[in-house]
């Protein structure tokens, strides 16, 4: 125990009812530590942290270790698919052509909702613009644009889900695709190895883009009460963060499952 | 140095085991017999592992030991701060890193040596399923958790399992290998000494896991033909297959339409891969997806006419008809498939073109 | 002196404990400190849910024949044992408990930066826990805790899905506290508390954490595809469907090896604390030793494949994952060398905790060392799925992670409870489970290398006389394991009143009272001072 705690010690135990338990404790610290003054508390800014700053810091890292947590969920699966692509590559090749020819206007329900995504991340960038530049109106009108094409990617993919569903292709409900499109020599089994594949991939992603409305729908709330501010945009550009990395794995989920023959 | 260590404990083990009746010893011993020429390397190899482990668990508890007395907290006892010493970080990162290299280098010598089998080997087969092996020697005898062998021969086991992952496991013979379901895996030894030896399923298996059990028989080679002539054999699996080959018009197609098997195995055959064209080895696991997934890897040069066999045959049967197509021959000497296959035993009558 | 005393006043002061009693502010509370003691109930129960079963597997194994129980049953009860002693016992012992207890307070922050997120992984890992629990009553699952397909995925007919669904909802608590960890230590250390003075507790668990984050989801998702396979009978893992089943096992080890690291790290950490404390010393290589906390969790994503060197995977694959087991030892046996350094020209004080903290550099060492036996190729063809391996990893996870976990627990006891556990059956039961421990799993090494392959419940004669001898060792170590249940508890209200500092220790947590308030401390301290600045501090009396 160095001396100078020692001499704190004896201090407090001075005149011990006088003081606060607070005052007391820290005379009683046996700091070789010296103290700061204590922090003030500002809006926005939780217990724990001691700047707004910090705060921001705090909240940025924790969503991009857990988009390092996500990119290695992902990972796995799409590790498992592109493996299992070089085993059953025909059965692969002829699920992406049937997935490519599921069209709307001549174009891929895939294509289409690449477009529809790749939109959305540009609004949530203009959202983010317009919550650092405090402009509310504008960006409560981003944040519902954003979500009307989020609804819109799940729609259409709804509507794949709902074609792949009568053409027989979810496995295990069962499993009885129409044999005119199967392509020759493609087996049964691995081919609903493909559409297992496709289905939990694109559900996941589904998923993700569901728990991303509603934290918009919570953005939204909170900019209608006026509590995103140009101080305390912080929400806006952590989910925004997170919208786009949903985005980048339709990125990487779309030419993987439609296009790569 | 090494193999004296080893010896002195199986010298001790022997004291205890003096007695041993039927069946594997049931003696209490603190070393594993050693019954195939690959104990006696394996053993040498873990003496030094031994050596290393006794010498840097000692020096640690006694350093533990020593420092904790000398330098006990007592009045009067100061504690001296003694800075990092750097060289002595690079002495104690240097020594353990050489150590490991060679155990590294010295067992990776060895696994090599007991991954690859020689060629002349006697080819067994193994089937494993829940939860017993099914053995059958190339003269077509059969048995079930039982493994016969002579001894001083070169044995190559040629495994698979017909549901989950099994293990076989030979102790004293210091041999393991998992048994995949869907794939081939292989395991050799040459036995030295004639005893019985345990039998192990190593890998979890299931409610029986640990009843998946046997022994190892090691004969006189003179008593081995005896017992292989013992009791009225099976037909040898490449006869066997040579029926099915029959039985499954395998010949209305093959040397006609379809590439001959003569002289296939071993070889390297060009192949149509998902369009493009390779060069695959003509090894077991490519036989069996020849058979059960044909249309996988196209010969070049041929239509994929040809059928799966998938569901149609047993492991057993789908071992036999590549026990068969080996017995054509391997790419080293080539045989035509119209002569009888390489067996005393008497052909199964087959016709063939 | 060696503190200060503590002198209880009229209104005794504010501590995280006292704060409130009611039952709302400990099942909604968002301070790491209670969060960590949530936590240390729950994994105390895991602990002997899983040793209770481990009590049945050392019975049933007295004999050769399997008489106490069915086959069926012992499958399940190695299977619980493995799953709740892994999965809801070690990983979350240390980091979950101490970890949580102490980052904050030892970077001097006043909580984890997201403290209703670390509330958020407690519950998860609850929910997890109670599925494991339920699938255990309603009939037990029978895989083995490492679920190897086509088994797990067609054959068993027990409750997997319900197990896997268990292990994927506590995964997210791993997660959780993982991405908390990374970001606090990050984002929160008091002035001048810079990188290079960090506490090797806490380095220890910004590496853990990495593996946390990057491991686990691997695992999770792996999880998900097998109870696909099961529910919805595609191929994924099963080669009858046309599946593989080594892709699996790739996939599993991916996470598992680096989970074992997850165990051992943070009680790498806790060892590091302890030993230059009752040293009375600097600890010798700080910088080592915060390297090697690194490396190993780097190279530690690199050898998942040394799980599988009899599992038909090429040779190839089999030199480079033995090469890399090697290397990843090295860094072990750094800090091996570098804790018992420490001790020269000490102060050596073998108190409760320093026993348990050298118990383990002991054990951890044999342990370690017959990992290099188990990563040799040619010797692991022999001893895989025996009970080599299980007494490998046993040396390491009971010899070293439960005993530093102890020593940690009582080396902070005073802190988190604010009282002194009684030192004499400290040391008492410290000795006892060192002697079990051994008893218990040494002779499994000379079976295993003798041939008895692990998840047997009935085995060869000749094996029986060294398993009487673990089941009897057993005994002792559940006795060992019993002791400080008991006096801790007791000492929580008869125990002497802890002072701030009892043990003359250098770190921010030794600056505050005795239990920390709810805020850790008063003001934000400033760091002035290295790590284990105990050449600063005077030697306690003994
Ligand atoms: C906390 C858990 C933990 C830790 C830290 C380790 C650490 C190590 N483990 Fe272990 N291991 C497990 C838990 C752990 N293991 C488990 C649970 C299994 C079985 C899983 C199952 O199948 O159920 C297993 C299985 C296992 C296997 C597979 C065996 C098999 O199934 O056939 C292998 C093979 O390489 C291995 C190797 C190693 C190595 C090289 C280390 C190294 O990191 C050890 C490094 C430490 C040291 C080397 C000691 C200190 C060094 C010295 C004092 C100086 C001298 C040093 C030298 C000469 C280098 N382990
Ligand atoms: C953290 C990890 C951890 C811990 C702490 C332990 C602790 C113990 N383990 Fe185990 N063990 C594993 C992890 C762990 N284990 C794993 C991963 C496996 C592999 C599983 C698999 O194959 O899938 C395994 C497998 C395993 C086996 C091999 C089973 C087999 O392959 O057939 C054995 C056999 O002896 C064993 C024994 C023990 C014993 C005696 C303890 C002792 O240390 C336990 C001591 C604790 C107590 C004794 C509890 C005290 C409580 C009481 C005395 C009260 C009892 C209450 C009632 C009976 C109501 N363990
Ligand atoms: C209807 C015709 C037909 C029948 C019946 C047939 N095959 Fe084939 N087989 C072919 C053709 C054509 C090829 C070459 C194209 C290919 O690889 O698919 C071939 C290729 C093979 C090959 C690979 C040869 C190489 O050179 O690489 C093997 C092995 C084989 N067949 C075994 C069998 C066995 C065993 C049977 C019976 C159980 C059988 N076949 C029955 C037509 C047939
Ligand atoms: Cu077969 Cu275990
Ligand atoms: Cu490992």
């Amino acid at each position: 125990m160095p001396d100078d705690a020692a001499v704190a010690g004896e201090v407090a135990r001075g005149d011990d009812s006088a003081l606060t338990p607070q005052q007391r404790r820290a005379q009683s610290r046996p700091a070789s530590a010296h103290l700061v003054a204590p922090r003030h508390h500002r809006p926005h800014v939780k217990h724990q942290f001691d700047t707004l700053a910090q705060q921001h810091e705090a909240d940025t890292l924790g969503m991009w270790a857990f988009l390092a947590t996500e990119v290695l969920f992902f990972g796995g699966m799409i590790l498992c698919y592109t493996v299992y692509r070089g085993v059953y590559f025909k059965e692969w090749h002829n699920g992406s052509r049937i997935l490519d020819e599921f069209e709307f206007l001549g174009i891929s329900a895939g294509a289409w909702n690449t477009a529809v995504l790749l939109t959305s991340s540009l609004t949530v960038a203009l959202a983010v613009r317009a919550a650092q530049l405090g402009r509310r109106e504008q960006l409560i009108g981003l944040l519902l644009a954003t979500m009307a094409l989020g609804a819109a990617f799940l729609l259409i993919k709804a509507m794949e889900y709902r074609n792949d569903y009568h053409e027989g292709l979810v496995p295990g409900w069962p499993f009885h695709p129409d044999p005119r499109l199967l392509e020759p020599g493609v087996r049964m089994r691995p081919f609903e190895l493909f559409w297992s594949f496709y289905f939990v991939m694109t559900a996941v992603h589904a998923l993700h883009m569901l728990i991303g409305l509603g934290l918009f729908t919570y953005l939204i709330v909170q900019a209608w009460r006026g509590k995103l501010t140009r101080e305390h945009h912080m929400p806006v550009e952590i989910i925004g963060l997170y919208w786009h990395f949903v985005d980048l794995v339709w990125i990487f989920l779309f030419p993987l499952l439609y296009l790569v023959r | 140095m090494n193999v004296s260590f080893t010896q002195s404990i199986n010298l001790a083990g022997a004291m205890l085991a003096q007695s041993d009746g039927p069946g594997p010893s049931t003696q209490f011993r603190l070393w594993p017999q050693q019954a195939s020429h690959f104990a006696v390397q394996v053993d040498t190899l873990m003496a030094y592992l031994l050596a290393v482990s006794v010498f840097f668990t000692l020096l640690i508890f006694l350093l533990i030991l020593y420092f904790g007395l000398k330098y006990r907290r007592r009045p009067g006892h100061l504690p001296q701060m003694v800075p990092t010493n750097y060289a002595l970080e690079v002495i104690w990162t240097a020594i353990p890193l050489a150590l490991v290299m060679v155990m590294f280098v010295w067992g990776a010598a060895l696994y090599v040596h007991e991954v690859e089998a020689p060629r002349d080997a006697m080819e067994i087969q193994v089937i494993g399923k829940q939860w017993m092996w099914k053995v059958q020697h190339p003269q077509g005898r059969r048995e079930i958790d039982q493994l016969t062998i002579p001894v001083n021969q070169t044995v190559k086991l040629h495994m698979t399992s017909q549901d989950v992952i099994h293990s076989f496991y030979i102790p004293a013979f210091r041999v393991k290998q998992d048994v995949l379901p869907g794939q081939y895996t292989t395991e050799w030894f040459r036995p030295t000494k004639v005893g019985e030896y345990h039998l192990f399923c190593a890998e979890y298996c299931g409610a029986e896991h640990s009843g998946m059990i046997g022994k190892v028989v090691v004969m006189e080679p003179g008593k081995y033909q005896q017992w292989l002539a013992g009791s009225p054999a099976d037909l040898p699996p490449a006869v066997a297959g040579e029926k099915l080959y029959v039985q499954y018009s395998c010949q209305t197609c093959h040397g006609e339409r379809a590439p001959t098997l003569a002289g296939l195995y071993l070889r390297t055959s060009r192949v149509l891969e998902n369009g493009q064209l390779k060069s695959v080895v003509a090894d077991d696991a490519y036989l069996r997806e020849s058979i059960l997934n044909p249309s996988a890897k196209i010969v070049e040069g041929y239509p994929p006419l040809m059928p799966t066999y998938q569901g149609q045959l047993t492991e057993e049967q789908i071992m036999e008809l590549i026990a068969y197509i080996k017995s054509l021959g391997s790419a080293a000497n080539p045989r035509e498939p119209s002569t009888a296959p390489q067996t005393n035993a008497p052909s199964g009558g087959g016709q063939r073109r | 002196m060696t503190s200060i005393p503590y002198t209880p006043a009229l209104a005794p002061p504010e501590t995280y404990l006292n704060v409130s009693y009611r039952v709302r502010s400990w099942l909604l509370t968002a301070d790491h400190k209670r969060i960590a003691i949530l936590y240390m109930i729950s994994i105390t129960l895991f602990f002997f849910v899983g040793g209770a079963a481990a009590v049945l597997m050392r019975l049933e194994l007295m004999t050769p024949q399997g008489d106490l129980v069915r086959a069926e049953t012992y499958n399940k009860l190695f299977t619980i044992h493995g799953v709740m002693m892994v999965f809801f016992f070690l990983i979350p012992s240390i980091p979950a408990v101490l970890g949580n207890f102490l980052v904050p307070i030892m970077i001097g922050a006043r909580d984890l930066a997201f403290p209703r997120l670390n509330l958020l992984s407690w519950y998860l890992y609850m929910i997890g826990g109670c599925f494991a629990l339920g699938a255990m009553i309603l009939g037990g699952v029978d895989t083995g805790w490492t679920f190897y397909t086509p088994y797990s995925s067609s054959f068993s007919n027990t409750n997997v899905a319900l197990t896997i669904v268990a292990i994927f909802i506590n995964g997210f608590s791993s997660i959780l506290t993982g991405l908390n960890f990374i970001v606090t230590i990050h984002k929160m250390r008091a002035p001048g508390m810079y990188w290079s003075r960090l506490p090797l507790f806490i380095w220890s668990h910004y590496a853990t954490s990495l593996i946390f984050v990057l491991a686990t989801p691997v695992l999770a998702i792996t999880l998900v595809l097998v109870a696909v396979e099961r529910l919805l009978r595609v191929g994924i893992f099963d080669p009858a469907l046309g599946g593989d089943p080594i892709l699996f096992q790739h996939l599993f080890w991916f996470y598992s090896h680096p989970a074992v690291y997850i165990m051992i790290l943070p009680a790498m950490g806790v060892v590091s604390e302890i030993v230059p404390c009752f040293a009375h010393k600097r600890i010798f290589g700080y910088g080592m030793i915060a390297f090697a906390s690194l490396a190993i969790a780097v190279l530690g994503f690199l050898v998942w494949g040394h799980h599988m060197f009899v599992s038909g995977q090429s040779i190839y694959g089999g030199m480079i994952f033995s090469i890399l087991s090697f290397l990843v030892s090295i860094p072990s046996a750094i800090k091996v060398f570098n804790w018992t350094a420490t001790l020269y020209k000490g102060s050596v004080d073998l108190r409760t905790p320093m026993l348990y903290a050298l118990g383990f550099i002991g054990l951890f060492t044999l342990g370690g060392l017959t990992g290099l036996i188990v990563a040799t190729l040619a010797i692991d063809v022999h001893v895989h799925d025996t009970y080599f391996v299980v007494a490998h990893f046993h040396y390491i996870m009971v010899g070293g992670a439960v005993m530093a976990y102890l020593g940690g627990i009582h080396f902070w006891w005073p802190k988190i409870t604010g009282r002194m556990y009684p030192e004499w059956w400290g040391r008492f039961s410290a000795f006892l489970i060192f002697v079990g421990f051994n008893l218990t799993f040494f002779p499994q090494f000379i079976l295993g290398y003798l041939g008895m392959p692990r998840r047997y419940y009935a085995y060869a004669a000749e094996f029986q006389v060294l398993n009487v001898m673990s089941t009897a060792g057993a005994s002792i170590l559940g006795l060992g394991y019993l002791l400080p249940l008991c006096y801790l508890i007791w000492s929580l209200f008869y125990g002497k009143i802890a002072p701030i500092n009892p043990w003359g220790a250098a770190g921010l947590e030794w600056q505050t009272s005795s239990p920390p308030p709810t805020d850790n401390f008063d003001q934000t301290p400033v760091v002035v001072d290295e790590a284990y600045a105990y050449d600063k501090i005077e030697v306690p009396s003994a």
